[in-house]
């Protein structure tokens, strides 16, 4: 059965109506090079009884493992109300808000989700979210160069400490519009952007710095030190956050010392998956992005006011939508005109139920666990960490061989070893990164010490 | 019926231009142009020091209903811009001609003299096309 409302009839009866032959003569103006006559990956259909044995088939190919990868998406426990509250019709099906008068429940609930990370960040704004922490960063880029009124610049300086992958999507995003992104090397020793890679760029025409913190190895950044630099140099602060880290770590709000003229980031994003959202398959995330009052009508995205109705009384509506691509048009902030409605939902019912007290202890549980973690696998022979402390719940260890075959015997083993950096990082050698979130146990990070240490010590033949 | 001050020139995008010797010129927009936008809530002015180019966007007007940009008049080098519509931005809409100016412009010699519509110009033009 097709799911589509229209019927044969009234197709042709529309069709008529402007006179076109054909569905396909409808399309015609679209060139022939670019048209796909079939799609030949895709097998024909399949009837919902075929199709639910076979999913199962293939989720029981992906029988939980023993993950230690994060990489910028991080396997959390997820209360189990959140879900089954965030699953309520109410929620799941409700669309973008416009209807002010038939949508008070969703816009309250956006509304206390950018509360709630105005309250993480310690900024004074945030919009309603946007597709993922990777288009986060993007329109924060975007969102610099249109804001820092003391710059012509349409550069911004990235460090190669952000997420790689985030800083391949913004360049994507962003180089299209004519935004260049300067790396900025990290320190080999300490794993961290450090003042005198930016040396170069001191009295530089840029609009911002991205801070990552912690940073792609999960070392923390000297996030007031880079801050004050940024600020001397005229230049905005773009604070790149793990939301979890937040409720430990500075906010960036504070960010910079105390004596400084400017103190604070300018504009903060992030991924939100680690806040209740499933790791899935990479998707559907969140990303958040918050500022300052001052920037509010360049922010990009909705955001949600609370206000008073004609009788006085507090409600919510859509505000500030004169920044929107429905209103803007070519002018817009952005063209992305949506938001992450359900995935914010889960989010905000993730925080209520933990709090600021809940969210430091998983916090503090992962940083703890990962310490563990990295004493353990640095036990290993050929094995030790590649950057010191301090760091949050990620680390680079170096290896003494190649990365790619240690994964694989340990992915036979049932473990989800890391990440390897040889694609980002070629320069580090064999490095690989992991992540003990606060679900790990001891015993979970002693089987993984166990299996690293049976896998380098195979014989060789075993690894050919 | 909008109110055109004889001693301004204005543009086909509806905005005016009052000379203030010395090489620098004021900028707004015209009485017609806040009627046809309705209530102002927001008005981004550039940076002094900007330097802007005729028919350049300058500044953006936003009101409850649309966001519009202002274009430049002439090109030159921003040297004021109204810090009062940053707290008042109803200003442009109560004194489009007078405490609503939006910027001032060091206007360049060496750029192309624009083409500026005389108040009767732009009554005629106002009378015949819409906003």
């Amino acid at each position: 059965m097709p799911f589509i409302p229209h019927t044969h009839d009234d197709v042709t009866a529309m069709l008529d109506t402007i006179g076109v032959g054909s569905l396909d003569d409808l399309f015609d103006e679209i060139p022939a090079p670019l048209k796909i006559e079939a799609l030949r990956e895709i097998p024909a259909g399949l009837c919902e009884m075929d199709i639910d044995r076979l999913m199962r088939e293939r989720a029981a190919l992906d029988a939980p493992p023993l993950c230690f990868i994060g990489a910028g998406a991080y396997e959390h426990h997820i209360p189990a109300p959140v879900w089954a509250l965030a699953t309520r019709g109410e929620f799941y099906s409700s669309y973008t808000p416009y209807q002010a008068e038939a949508s008070q429940g969703t816009l309250q609930v956006i509304y206390e989700y950018q509360s709630m990370i105005c309250a993480l960040t310690a900024m004074d704004v945030a919009n309603a979210s946007l597709y993922d922490g990777a288009s986060a960063l993007a329109e924060s880029c975007l969102t610099a160069v249109r804001v820092n009124r003391a710059s012509n610049s349409r550069r911004i300086l990235m460090p190669r400490t952000v997420n790689p992958i985030h800083g391949r999507v913004t360049t994507a995003i962003a180089g299209n519009q004519g935004i260049v992104l300067q790396p900025v090397a990290f320190d080999a020793d300490s794993g961290r952007t450090a003042l005198d890679s930016l040396r170069p760029y001191e009295g530089e025409d840029f609009a911002a710095l991205v801070v990552p913190q912690p940073n792609f190895f999960g070392t923390l950044e000297d996030v007031d030190a880079l801050t004050d630099w940024a600020h001397r140099n005229r230049m905005l602060v773009i604070a790149a956050v793990n939301p979890t880290a937040l409720a430990i770590y500075k906010p960036p709000g504070e960010w910079g010392s105390p004596g400084a003229a400017k103190r604070g980031a300018d504009i903060v994003c992030g991924e939100g998956q680690p806040l209740g959202i499933p790791l899935a398959g990479g998707g559907p995330y969140f990303g958040f992005m918050a500022t300052r009052s001052e920037f509010v009508r360049q922010l990009p995205g909705r955001i949600v006011g609370r206000t008073l109705d004609a009788a006085g009384r507090p409600g919510f509506s859509l505000t500030l939508q004169a920044r929107e691509q429905h209103i803007r048009r070519s002018k817009a902030t952005s063209n992305i005109c949506t938001n992450q409605g359900l995935m914010v939902t889960a989010a905000t019912i993730y925080l209520s139920l933990l709090g600021a007290q809940g969210l430091a202890e998983v916090a503090e549980a992962c940083r703890q666990r990962t310490a563990q973690l990295v004493q353990a696998l640095g036990r290993v022979a050929g094995v030790h960490p590649a950057f010191p402390e301090p760091r949050f719940h990620e680390a680079v260890l170096a290896l003494d061989r190649p990365v790619g075959p240690v994964l694989e015997a340990l992915a036979r083993r049932g473990i989800v070893g890391g990440l390897d950096l040889a694609e980002h990082y070629p320069e580090l050698g064999p490095a690989l990164l992991v992540c003990a979130t606060e679900t790990k146990t001891s015993a979970d990070i002693d089987t993984y010490a166990q299996a690293l240490h049976e896998v380098t010590n195979e014989p060789a033949s075993d690894a050919a | 019926m909008s109110q055109i001050l004889d001693e301004l020139r204005y543009t086909r995008s509806h905005e005016w231009v009052r000379d203030l010797g010395n090489g620098v010129v004021e900028i707004g927009i015209s009485d017609h142009a806040q009627a046809a936008l309705g209530d102002i809530v927001f008005v981004e002015t550039p940076e002094v020091g900007r330097p802007v180019t005729a028919g350049g966007n300058c500044a953006v007007v936003e009101s409850v209903k649309a966001a519009s940009d202002v274009y430049s008049p002439v090109a030159g080098t921003v040297v004021a811009s109204n810090a009062d519509l940053a707290a008042q931005p109803e200003l442009v809409n109560q004194q489009p001609y007078t405490a609503g100016w939006l910027l001032r412009i060091a206007v360049d010699d060496t750029a192309a003299k624009p083409v500026l519509l005389s108040a009767a110009g732009y009554r005629e033009f106002t009378a015949t096309d819409g906003p």
